[in-house]
């Protein structure tokens, strides 16, 4: 309970400890406090960081799929209304040569019936001439009678 | 103090001799200090024991800051770290100014983890070190104190450097005149026939804060001290009688109780002495 010169010698090495912990303790371990804390804080910049760059290029790949399906979309579009073109003039082209052809073949049936029939009267009028010529040989002149022939060659 | 332990030699110290012998310390007068002032001796057994502490809990942490890294902590190096950690929260929470900080920081580490190796002295058994000392100097009434915490001058010697460290802080951050300033001017008012008032406030406080401060830390341990060695002579009464039985039981439990309480006040009373020694070195940034 008494003072004495302890107390002196006390307060000398209270500061000399302080000071040795100032100079040798202190600094090196707050510089790594500080250090470790940058490098979490820098380690989780980076995290952030990367979550960023992923949502990006999920929402980038998302764009790229959406645009590839609808221009897929689109060519299959395009294609299906050239096919139905495609068809369309097929058929019309088909059903002009289908009637072109049997406009051909009409026009030759007619031709040759008309052909068939001057046939015909030909040899009807001839048929005709020589039956009457075999029927009034005597009686009938074939050149003065030519003009009654000819009329009735024409009604034939 | 008596020097009754030499008179009973030959005997079983009483009680008292006892206790009187072990608040003894050993100083460089070979005998118990008569004085209540005398400047003239040195408890070396104070000295010693707190040199020792904090040689070693500085050598622990300067092998830690030596090997520092700032990626994976060892488990030493985490140690030191919490503790270190803790001191700066509360240095940053009381003392502002961060030039300040890198002197008053290191400083409340050391008062921290010295007092805590000091106050942690009282944990070896009372009678170890004393006896060992007697025994090594063949002087069956040496005396020898081994918790420095519990001797008034070394918690004085600590906190009159807190009161200089709070001087320097006072005129280095207000400037001599600025200090004076406040010196005669503080808490009342600035009024010449408040003046000597004013001064003989700020005096008082200075004078209460620091005698306080040191008073504490001791009371604390120098009552602990005197608790253990009541306990211990509960014990050892017990011998011869057949109630004894029954002391040599109460000195193991309340041993007990009372050491594992002391793990709470030897921590509790580090950390204030610290939290002190910030809050008054706090106050002498702050202009009133």
């Amino acid at each position: 309970m008494n003072l004495n010169a302890t107390l002196f010698a006390q307060l000398v090495v209270f500061f000399i400890l302080a000071w040795f912990t100032m100079q040798f303790v202190w600094p090196p371990i707050v510089k790594a406090l500080d250090e470790r804390a940058k490098k979490i804080a820098d380690g989780l910049a980076a995290a952030e960081r990367g979550k960023q760059d992923l949502e990006l290029a999920t929402k980038r790949s998302t764009e790229a799929l959406r645009e590839g399906k609808e221009k897929a979309a689109e060519l299959i579009g395009n294609a299906e209304k050239r096919a139905a073109q495609l068809i369309e003039e097929a058929k019309v082209n088909a059903k002009a040569e289908a009637d072109r052809i049997v406009a051909g073949a009409k026009a030759e049936i007619e031709q040759e019936a008309v052909r068939a029939k001057e046939q015909l009267r030909e040899q009807v009028a001839t048929l005709v001439v020589s039956g009457a010529e075999k029927i009034l040989r005597r009686e009938i002149n074939a050149q003065a009678h030519a003009d009654i022939l000819a009329t009735i060659k024409q009604d034939l | 103090m008596s020097t009754a332990g030499h008179e009973a030699a030959a005997n079983a110290p009483t009680a008292g001799e006892y206790i009187v012998h072990h608040l003894t310390h050993f100083n460089t007068t070979g005998h118990a200090q008569k004085d209540i002032i005398d400047f003239s001796v040195l408890n070396v057994d104070t000295l010693f024991f707190s040199i020792l502490m904090g040689v070693l809990g500085l050598f622990v942490m300067w092998r830690v800051a030596k090997s520092v890294t700032s990626g994976v902590p060892g488990r030493m190096q985490a140690a030191v770290e919490i503790v270190l950690e803790m001191v700066n929260e509360q240095a940053k929470g009381i003392v502002h100014s961060a030039e300040s900080r890198k002197a008053v920081g290191p400083l409340a580490l050391t008062v921290f983890i010295w007092i805590f190796l000091m106050n942690s002295m009282d944990f070896l058994p009372l009678d170890v070190l004393p006896n060992l000392w007697q025994a090594v100097t063949g002087d069956h009434h040496a005396y020898l104190r081994v918790v420095p915490t519990a001797d008034l001058n070394g918690t004085l010697g600590m906190s009159v450097g807190v009161l200089l460290v709070c001087l320097y802080y006072n005129v280095k951050i207000k400037g001599f005149g600025g200090w004076m300033h406040e010196l005669f001017t503080a808490p009342f008012g600035s009024h010449p026939l408040l003046y000597p008032i004013n001064f003989a406030m700020q005096m008082i406080e200075f004078l209460a804060k620091t005698v306080s401060h040191g008073m504490r830390l001791f009371g604390n341990m120098y009552a602990g001290e005197l608790v253990f060695m009541l306990i211990a002579l509960m014990g050892a009464a017990w011998a011869g009688t057949a109630t004894g039985v029954f002391l040599f039981a109460g000195h193991v439990i309340a041993g007990s109780i009372w050491a594992i309480f002391h793990i709470l006040i030897v921590a509790l009373q580090a950390f204030i002495f610290m939290m002190l020694t910030l809050v008054y070195i706090g106050q002498a940034h702050e202009a009133h």
